[in-house]
C-alpha cells in the first residue's frame, strides 16, 4: 500500500493531539497510545472511506472515540492507574502551575461523565468547533453544548471554585503580576 | 432516649435536594472561573501534545508504506 504523502502527513500529523485524546479517554499513557495504534491501523485499513478535503483530524478522532467505546471503556476501571499514569507524563507542569491546583483539576476533571469530559476536551482543548465535536460525538450540537457548559460547571463545583481568586494566593499573585502591576 | 432520627439527617437531605435543584440549573460561571479552567485544561492537553509523534507512530506508518513503495526511509 503506497500511502499518499499528503495523507501520510496528515495522519502523522493529528497523532500529538490524538494522543491527548485518548490519554483523557484511557487515563493510562500506555493504553492510550495502544487506543491511538489501532486507531491507525483502522484509518489505514478505511482510508478510502476517508473524503479528500474534510477535516482528518476529526476523521480520526472519530474512529478513535468509536473504537474506545466498543472496546476499551469496559475495560477502563480495571487497570485504573490514572492518576499516577498522568502524573508521570506531566510531570513538568506543576513548575507552570500551582502542584495543588494542578491535581486538584485533574482529580475533578476525572470525576465527570465520560460524555461531559469528552466534549469539554474535544471543545476546549483539542479545539474543534461544536459542530465538529458533535460530528464526533453522533449527537446533536444542542447536546454538545450542553455537557461542555454542564462540565464546566461541575468542574468548577468539585473544585470549589466560585471567583478566580479561589485559585490560591499564588494565582492572584501570578495574575496581578502579568497584568503589569 | 431521642427516637427521632437524627437532625443531621433532615438536614442532608435538604441539602441534597438543594443541590438536585442547584445541578438542574447551573449558575452561570463567571468568565475568569471560565478562563482559568480553560487554561488548566489547555495546559494538560496541550503537554501531551508537546510531546510530538513518538517513533513508534512514525515506525508503524513506515513499515505500512514499505509493502508498497521502497523509497520510505
Amino acid at each position: 500500500m503506497a500511502m499518499d504523502e499528503s495523507v501520510r502527513k496528515a495522519i502523522l500529523g493529528s497523532v500529538p493531539s490524538l494522543r491527548a485524546f485518548a490519554i483523557s479517554l484511557c487515563g493510562n499513557v500506555d493504553r492510550a497510545d495502544d487506543l491511538v495504534q489501532e486507531t491507525l491501523l483502522r484509518a489505514l485499513a478505511n482510508i478510502d472511506s476517508f473524503q479528500p478535503g474534510t477535516n482528518m483530524s476529526a476523521w480520526l478522532f472519530t474512529i478513535l472515540r468509536n473504537h474506545f467505546r466498543s472496546e476499551y471503556r469496559k475495560r477502563r476501571r480495571e487497570v485504573e492507574d490514572s492518576d499516577g499514569h498522568y502524573a508521570e507524563t506531566l510531570k513538568s507542569q506543576p513548575e507552570q502551575y500551582g502542584q495543588v491546583e494542578y491535581r486538584e483539576f485533574r482529580e475533578a476533571l476525572n470525576q465527570l461523565p465520560q460524555d461531559q469530559r469528552e466534549a469539554l476536551i474535544l471543545v476546549g482543548a483539542s479545539g474543534f468547533s461544536y459542530e465538529e465535536a458533535a460530528h464526533i460525538c453522533g449527537c446533536a450540537v444542542g447536546t454538545i453544548k450542553s455537557r461542555v457548559n454542564r462540565a464546566r460547571t461541575r468542574l468548577a463545583e468539585l473544585m470549589h471554585v466560585n471567583s478566580a481568586e479561589d485559585f490560591g494566593p499564588d494565582e492572584t499573585v501570578r495574575a496581578v503580576l502579568a497584568s503589569g502591576e | 432516649m431521642n427516637e427521632r432520627k437524627p437532625v443531621g439527617q433532615e438536614n442532608a437531605m435538604e441539602a441534597a435536594a438543594t443541590r438536585k435543584k442547584t445541578t438542574n440549573k447551573p449558575a452561570k460561571l463567571g468568565r475568569d472561573v471560565q478562563a482559568r479552567l480553560g487554561q488548566q485544561l489547555r495546559s494538560m492537553y496541550d503537554e501531551v501534545v508537546n510531546q510530538g509523534v513518538p517513533d513508534r507512530f512514525t515506525d508503524l506508518l513506515n513499515r505500512l508504506d514499505n509493502n508498497g513503495s521502497k523509497d520510505a526511509q
